[in-house]
């Protein structure tokens, strides 16, 4: 990104008096992102006397594995984990999979309603699901689907995000000149998704699963509605652990720990993509 | 929105097929009736699962529609007139913009503050940008049990802070405004850095010449961002305020989990005096722990239009905004 700055411009930047003081604003931002997820970190890895010391613990302590222990034996947490993967799971790679294909047929065929299906799916965005949630819980009840998992997957399988953001993708980033030559060759739609369209959504279809996977794992409030406490999601599980009578931090936060740690490490390892997709489907927006 | 997909078809080159060339009616079948069966699987589940529900909650909010009753009574709109007469609505909808406010107003405005500080040649980005995106990628329910530590009245750090500089520990949970601070603190902590990533990708679309030649002006930093940067990112800024409406406006999950924390009974209805409940947490408490389906679509409804007239409202507000900036 820094390539498209000429080095005048850098230079003047670099003169400007605050710069000291822009670092010493973002660095304490990052300490402000970082030090709660720390610090759940910290309290999980104690026991609750500890948490009463005047000053409290700053660094981790040693009990961090016996209260996650601990966490496995109060609540469903395994199940809830292999609940949560198969969810945010089937809903990711069914989200890539629609998006794209949706995203191909608006971004580059033609055909008639094209715009207003569009301009429909662009509109539903914007209209807050906790209007349609009551009719939606009593269809569940109807297909029998409460207390199972399809009642989490099947509503999420399609997202008019994904539909929106690879259509902005494909639109830009696939040559119509592409399509034309193999529709010359006599390739079929179908075949040329395959062989065109899919090599070239690759990198979008990868940023958009990794929201969509983040988004259902962290997903709360309708696995809470339609899940029973014994077959949860992870969130839910961890809702549960967190809210009862007795307030027993360590173990709250060690469930946290354990359902949002390995989120934080797969978005450390790859959120320069993430950060890169956003930024582009904001462009755009 | 549609505009660059419209620009799009109009830009695409004509087909090269030599004229006189008859297409096979296979090809023909094709091109014109495949587009439809790409987006179909996304609007059978789409219409089954999105807009259905939506319409159907209009038909429920007509009847007095309970779970634990097998017999709908068609009541035409009792529900509404009891919903506008109900005083715990109205509480939610004060709690819902009272968050609002505090959330939304602050952050985006350090969002804002923080894409300029960002929009600038700066060492270790991608750190900064990661750490910033970090409270995102961390599940509501895990920002609230956090949260609900450091806001703790006993053994909370807030308050061990609080008291180590000679002021009082505060009961965070327990009264109107402090609950109303802790919550929009978790929603503020959560969603700056989105929409600071949000303003970074629009300020990076602005020419570099505006600055250039505002800075050989003499034009310091925060007049470039007021006389440069604002004007030309208004349209992101005004999607932001629209996008963090709508935000507020469906906050359900910290009322009903700081509630959970503190005292088990106070999931639904959001601290024992209401003090924090939102109108999303309020149509929960109708629906799912009353079954009352039909008065929590009534509520449904009255809430998405109060959605809109909030959306509305600020969208002028920003509009407006533009008329003290040029002049």
């Amino acid at each position: 990104m820094t390539n498209r700055h000429t080095t005048s411009i850098r230079r003047a930047w670099q003169s400007i008096a605050s710069r000291p003081l822009t670092y010493l604003t973002l660095t304490a931002v990052a300490f402000f992102s970082a030090f709660p997820i720390y610090w759940s970190v910290v309290v999980a890895s104690h026991d609750n006397s500890a948490l009463a010391q005047i000053p409290p613990p700053l660094l981790p302590g040693g009990n961090f594995f016996a209260n996650v222990a601990r966490v496995f034996d109060t609540a469903p947490f395994q199940l809830a984990l292999l609940n949560s993967v198969l969810v945010a799971g089937s809903i990711t790679i069914s989200v890539m999979l629609f998006s794209t294909l949706a995203g191909f047929a608006f971004a580059k065929l033609r055909f008639r309603g094209r715009n207003a299906l569009l301009v429909l799916v662009i509109a539903t965005m914007m209209v807050p699901t906790q209007l349609g949630i009551i009719p939606l819980y009593m269809m569940m009840i109807k297909l029998e689907w409460t207390g199972t998992m399809y009642a989490v997957i099947v509503p999420s399988l399609v997202s008019a995000f994904g539909v929106f953001f690879m259509t902005q993708y494909l639109s830009r980033a696939l040559p119509t000149e592409l399509i034309e030559a193999g529709r010359v060759d006599g390739a079929s739609t179908w075949a040329l998704f395959w062989r065109v369209v899919l090599p070239i959504a690759r990198p979008a279809a990868a940023v958009l699963g990794m929201l969509t996977f983040m988004t259902a794992w962290n997903d709360y409030f309708w696995p809470l509605v339609v899940l029973t406490p014994e077959n949860p999601t992870v969130q839910v599980a961890l809702s549960q652990l967190a809210a009862g009578y007795v307030q027993d931090f360590t173990l709250g936060l060690a469930g946290t720990a354990v359902a949002t740690l390995p989120l934080v490490l797969v978005f450390a390892l790859l959120g320069r993509h993430i950060i890169g997709g956003i930024m582009q489907g904001a462009v755009k927006g | 929105m549609s505009a660059p997909v419209k620009a799009e078809a109009r830009s695409r080159p004509a087909p090269s097929r030599p004229a006189g060339h008859p297409r096979p009616r296979r090809h023909l079948f094709d091109t014109k009736i495949s587009p439809y069966a790409y987006i179909s699987p996304f609007f059978l589940l789409f219409f089954a699962f999105g807009l259905f529900p939506l319409a159907y909650t209009a038909w429920v909010s007509l009847y007095d529609w309970n779970l634990l009753s097998s017999e709908q009574t068609f009541v035409g709109l009792d529900n509404y007139t009891e919903l506008l007469a109900d005083e715990y609505f109205w509480n939610a909808a004060f709690n819902t913009l009272s968050i609002g406010v505090l959330s939304a107003v602050p952050q985006l405005l350090f969002a804002l503050w923080l894409a300029h500080l960002l929009n600038r040649p700066l060492r270790a980005q991608t750190f900064f940008r990661v750490t910033l995106l970090l409270p995102n990628v961390t599940s509501v329910v895990a920002v609230v049990v956090i949260f609900s530590q450091l806001f703790g009245r006993e053994f909370g750090l807030i308050n061990m802070v609080l008291e180590a500089f000679g002021l009082g520990r505060i009961d965070w949970q327990a009264g109107t405004a402090t609950s109303h601070a802790a919550i929009a603190t978790m929603i503020m902590w959560r969603w700056t850095g989105y929409n600071a990533l949000i303003y970074l990708a629009a300020m990076q679309a602005v020419p570099r010449e505006l600055y250039e030649a505002a800075t050989l002006d003499g034009a310091s930093t925060f007049r470039q961002l007021v006389s440069i940067t604002i004007p030309m990112i208004r349209p992101t800024i005004i999607f932001t305020v629209i996008v963090s409406t709508i935000g507020s406006m469906q906050v359900i999950a910290e009322p009903m989990l700081f509630g959970a924390q503190v005292s088990a009974g106070a999931m639904a209805t959001g601290g024992a005096d209401r003090q924090f409940q939102t109108l999303a947490l309020y149509l929960y408490e109708q629906g799912f722990r009353s079954f009352e389906f039909g008065y929590a679509s009534a509520a449904a409804w009255v809430m998405f239009l109060l959605v809109v007239i909030v959306v509305g409202i600020n969208f002028l507000l920003v509009r407006r905004m533009r008329g003290s900036l040029d002049s």
